[in-house]
This record gives structure tokens, sequence and C-alpha cells, in this order.
């Protein structure tokens, strides 16, 4: 039986992984740095013996290397396991501390969901939320987080870079009018961190998030940088690691590939942007090119340097999905089936794209391992599976309506 | 029941579907228009917003009852609708309209050998359109329409408003082209 249905199976040709934005693998030099060192960096870093220390020692020689990175200092630095954290700890610990000042929150309307739902949580205990509309490109305008700013406003948070459409946020702005207006601000730099120049001072920001899984380190560590004398509580409580923010017993390998990658991130991160941008935008040309009715998401230019979301007329992403997995090409979608909740991306809908559109949304993330024949065999394949998709779609532009 | 052998997909083996659905999203039955069909079930899903069409042509069979002769339909939609789209109009072909009336969820589902909880709505999508084809052919022969089809005929309708509402630039190119046919 099993004999069967192995004569059947058609092996994959080849594998292209395009969902660099969703995760990265890890760099192996950082695979093999973390599990070298793991004997020596086992214990509980908050020990006092010698075994304890050289945990510590690693633990914060990893701080002062993610401080260095966005021009922090070390006590700046706090650890947590995921940017969700980090995001969470940020809105709702900024929230918890600062309520006697007021109870009003600004957002954008493309936020990760973790800060969506960190705000919708806030607003049912009583926080006021506001969430900024977006142009088509994905922008926030700053002008309209300056008439958000009322005297009950207590933080900002917009992020760095959108993770479905990859527009930059006019960060600096932002951070510059929060400023002004004496409220907080805080930058989710998950997708921007390692890829693009992130600097504290620069941007203005007095929180930022940033995550090693979409850096090429291992997943469970990330960070949230709190500028000093911001007034945050704790949403972990516990033996007061990380100076009483964040309890939990410090994740060292994790934290230590974190920095480590953090390392190869910097060093390659002018060659890289280009090379991806190089790549990516050829990509976008090759499919605008050849496959009709094909739309562009995000900014054209205000966009990072690795992705590309486009929408395809009368298709339906998960097939598209499917269709690309089964040539061995992982990419990913913002079409309503492909939900947990059926309902279609809120950041394609908050740029104005129709949910019809964006159910044939499709985001394609480059990376480190990308090669240009990957963007070849893409640009091969996608065509067909478009075509193929509206043979079986009832909408479909037939030559009768182009006359 | 037997276990779905994911072996066969290696790509897809991550995926949530079995390997009966994902041969049926890969290589569909019956996908297409139909040239003058005598019934033709449209229908619209309210959950996500997927669409399916479905077009019939009936015939007598030797013991001169009316069967579905010929089916074909047309999908925008997920893995899970098309799949469905595709069995269903396999269970149909050559069933007497009474015995295709009968297909359901429960049917299709079993003849995909499973489906993913959260996909469970796209195979009634499959099991409305194939009920409205039948209901649409009763209609148009002025014949008398049994009490379970006008039944689901009536919550369908609802339901396709709602999505036709949502498609209305989409849905017209296509109909000016069938009138175009017809014409
Ligand atoms: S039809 Fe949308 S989830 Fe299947």
């Amino acid at each position: 039986m099993v004999k069967k249905t192995i004569k059947k199976t058609k092996p994959v040709v080849r594998r292209v992984y395009l969902d660099y934005a969703a995760a990265t693998p890890v760099d192996p030099k950082v695979a093999k740095k973390i599990t070298g060192d793991l004997p020596g960096i086992f214990a509980n870093s908050m020990s006092f013996h010698s075994f304890g220390q050289a945990a510590r020692a690693v633990l914060e020689e990893s701080r002062q290397i993610l401080a260095q990175m966005i021009g922090a200092q070390s006590r700046e630095i706090f650890f947590t396991a995921s940017a969700t954290e980090s995001n969470n700890l940020a809105l709702k610990g900024v929230a918890s501390a600062n309520k006697h000042k007021g109870n009003h929150i600004i957002i954008s309307g493309i936020e990760h969901a973790c800060v969506m739902e960190s705000a919708k949580w806030l607003e049912s205990r009583g926080f006021v939320v506001t969430r900024l509309k977006v142009d088509n490109f994905g922008l926030v305008d700053p002008l309209d987080v300056a008439n958000a700013i009322n005297p009950s406003t207590i933080l900002v948070s917009v992020m760095h870079a959108n993770n479905e459409i990859g527009t930059i946020e006019p960060i600096e702005e932002i951070g510059r009018i929060c400023h002004e207006k004496n409220v907080l601000f805080h930058s989710d730099a998950a997708q921007t961190f390692g890829k693009i120049p992130v600097s504290v001072q620069k941007l203005n920001v007095d929180l930022l998030t940033a995550s090693s899984q979409k850096i090429y380190g291992p997943k469970g560590a990330a960070f949230l940088y709190v500028r000093e004398g911001v007034k945050i509580d704790p949403i972990i409580h516990g033996g007061g690691q990380e100076s009483g923010l964040r309890s939990g017993t410090s994740n060292v390998p994790a934290i230590y590939g974190f920095a480590q990658a953090a390392l190869e991130a910097r060093r390659l991160m002018a060659s890289e942007s280009k090379r991806l941008k190089t790549m990516r935008d050829r990509l976008q040309a090759g499919i605008m090119k050849t496959i009709e009715g094909s739309h562009l998401n995000g900014h054209p230019q205000k966009r990072l340097p690795n992705i590309l979301s486009v929408w395809f007329e009368f298709v339906e992403g998960e097939s598209m999905i499917i269709q690309l997995d089964l040539r061995g090409i992982a990419a990913s979608t913002g079409s309503a089936c492909s939900s947990a909740k059926l309902t279609p991306s809120h950041v394609l809908m908050a740029t104005g794209v129709r949910p019809q559109e964006a159910h044939g949304s499709l985001r394609l993330s480059l990376g480190r391992y990308t090669k240009e024949s990957d963007i070849d065999y893409v640009l091969k394949a996608l065509p067909a599976i478009i075509q193929r998709l509206r043979e079986i779609s009832p909408f479909k532009k037939s030559e009768e309506t182009k006359s | 029941m037997k276990k779905p052998n994911r072996k066969l997909c290696p790509a897809a083996a991550g995926s949530t579907y079995t390997d009966k659905v994902i041969q049926h999203f890969q290589t569909p039955h019956n996908y297409g228009k139909m040239e003058n069909p005598d019934g033709i079930g449209k229908v619209g899903n309210i959950i996500c917003g997927d669409v399916m069409w479905l077009y019939i042509k009936v015939g007598k069979n030797s013991s001169k009852k009316e069967i579905v002769s010929d089916i074909k339909f047309e999908t925008f939609g997920c893995v899970a609708a098309i799949a469905t789209s595709s069995a269903i109009t396999d269970m149909a072909k050559g069933k007497t309209l009474e015995a295709a009336q009968k297909i359901d969820k429960a049917g299709l589902v079993k003849e995909l050998g499973g489906l993913p909880p959260i996909k469970l709505h796209c195979s009634v999508l499959a099991a409305d359109a194939l009920a409205e084809a039948i209901y649409d052919y009763y209609q148009k022969q002025k014949r008398a329409i049994p009490k379970e089809l006008e039944t689901k005929h009536i919550r369908i309708s609802a339901e396709k408003k709602i999505i036709e509402e949502k498609y209305k630039d989409w849905v017209d190119i296509e109909e000016k082209i069938q009138s175009k046919r017809a014409g």
C-alpha cells in the first residue's frame, strides 16, 4: 500500500522560500555559535555561582551589542520572548504606569495584530483608542497624529514598517510631533531592525520593539527599548529579572543568538538591502508585465527592500498559495479564506483595497538566501498559476469584454 | 475511515488538506462555462466572500427518469471550495435529479476524506450551488418545486444578495458576456 502511493509521488524539483517577513531561517553561523557555547551558558543568569555568572556575562554582552546597534544604552534594553510580548509590554505597561496622566492611546490602523489586540484590550479596561487612517500606500500622515493628540493622550504607537505591504512610516516626524506635545512614542521595528538603519535618537522614539527571528536569529528572543525615565509597569511579574520589568529566567542562548545575528545583519545591511531591492524590483516588474490585472500594494518607493505585495484580479489567495506550494514556493496572502477569522487583511482594507481584491493578494518577501534563479523560477511559475485559477473562476476578463 | 496519506503531496504536506482535496484542486473535473445550460446555480459564501457558479444539463436515463447529464462549475474561492466544486460535479453527474438534490455537505466531506473544520462552510457552498441549479431548471420548466428545495432557495437567495452586492462590477461583466452569448 505504502509502496503504491510513494510511486505516485511527484518530487518537488525546487524549493523557494519567499516568506522571510514571516520568519527567517537561523543563520548557520549563529546556530553553530549557540550550540557550541550552550554548555557554558545554560545556567540561570540570576544565580551567584560561577555558572550563573557566565550566563549573565553573555546576557549583558548581548544587551550591549543590541543597544549599540540602535544607539541606546544597555540599561534601556529589556529582553522579552517575542515582538508580540514587547508590543504588549509597550502598550499595556505604558498605559498602566501613566493612567493618572490620561487614558488616550493612538495607534495606526495597520499595526500588527499584537498591537491592535492590546489596544482593544485596553479599550475594554476604560482606555480610549484612536486608530489612525492610512492613505492608499499605507502611509500615516503625521498631521493626523498631531490632530489626534489631546490633553489626555499618553501614548502613540506606529510601526516602523508594515509587515504585509512593506511601507515605511514617517517615524522621525511622528516622533518629533509626539515630543513637542509631550506624548510617549512607541514604534514596532520588528520588520526593520537589522534590515534598514534603526536609531532611537534619529527616529525620536521612546520605546521600540525588535525581534530575533526576523533577522536570522533564533525564535524566543526580542527586546523592548525603553528610553531612560519613561514610566512603564511590568505585565509579567516574578523573580524581578530585566530590572523588574520582565520576570522569568532569561533565555540566554536565544538572546546570545539574537545579538550574534544582529552583528551579522549589521555587517551585511548595506549590501543585502541593495541586492534584495534589485531582485525584488525585477520580480515586481516581471509580474506586472506578464500578468494582466495585477496591482501593487504598499508604497512604490517608501518600502522595505525585500517585500513585494500585489493583488491579482479574479483569483483567491489561498488557492494561489497552495498552487505555489505544490511547486515548492513559499509565500503568503491576506485573503479572508486563509485567515483563522475568515476576514480579509485589515492592512489591505485600510489602504482602500476592497475585500474581493484582498482575496487575490500575494506577499513575496525575499531574504538572505534568495537567489536570482529563485526569482526566475517564480516568474515562470506564477503566470501559469494565475491563468489556471482564472480559468476556474467565474470572473475573468474574457476576450468578449475587452472590445 | 482511511487516514489520508500525506506522502502524496510532499510540497503541501504542511497543509491541512487531504490528498484527495489536493488532487481535485490541482486537476479539477468539469470546470468552465457551459453553453446553453438547462439550469444555473449561482451562490455566494457570506462567510468569506467566495463565489460559485454551477451549470447543469438535464437528460433522461434508460428508465426515462430525469438525470444530470452534464455539469460544469466555476469557482472563485479557496482550495476547499474548488475541490468540493469538482467533487460535487463527479458525484452529481449521471444521478437522477431527485438523488442529486440529496447530495449534501456531509456526503461531500466524506468523499474528500475530510476537510479542516474552518473549511466546512466551503462544502455548503457546493451543495447549495447544485440545489440552486436544479431549482432553476424546475422553475424554467414551470414545474412544481419540491418543498425542501424551495426552503433552501429562500435562504440561499438572501445570502446571494449580500455577495452580489459585494462583487457587483465583476458580476456585471460576466452577466454581459452571458447575455451576449444567449443573444
Ligand atoms: S471558500 Fe473561502 S474559505 Fe473556502
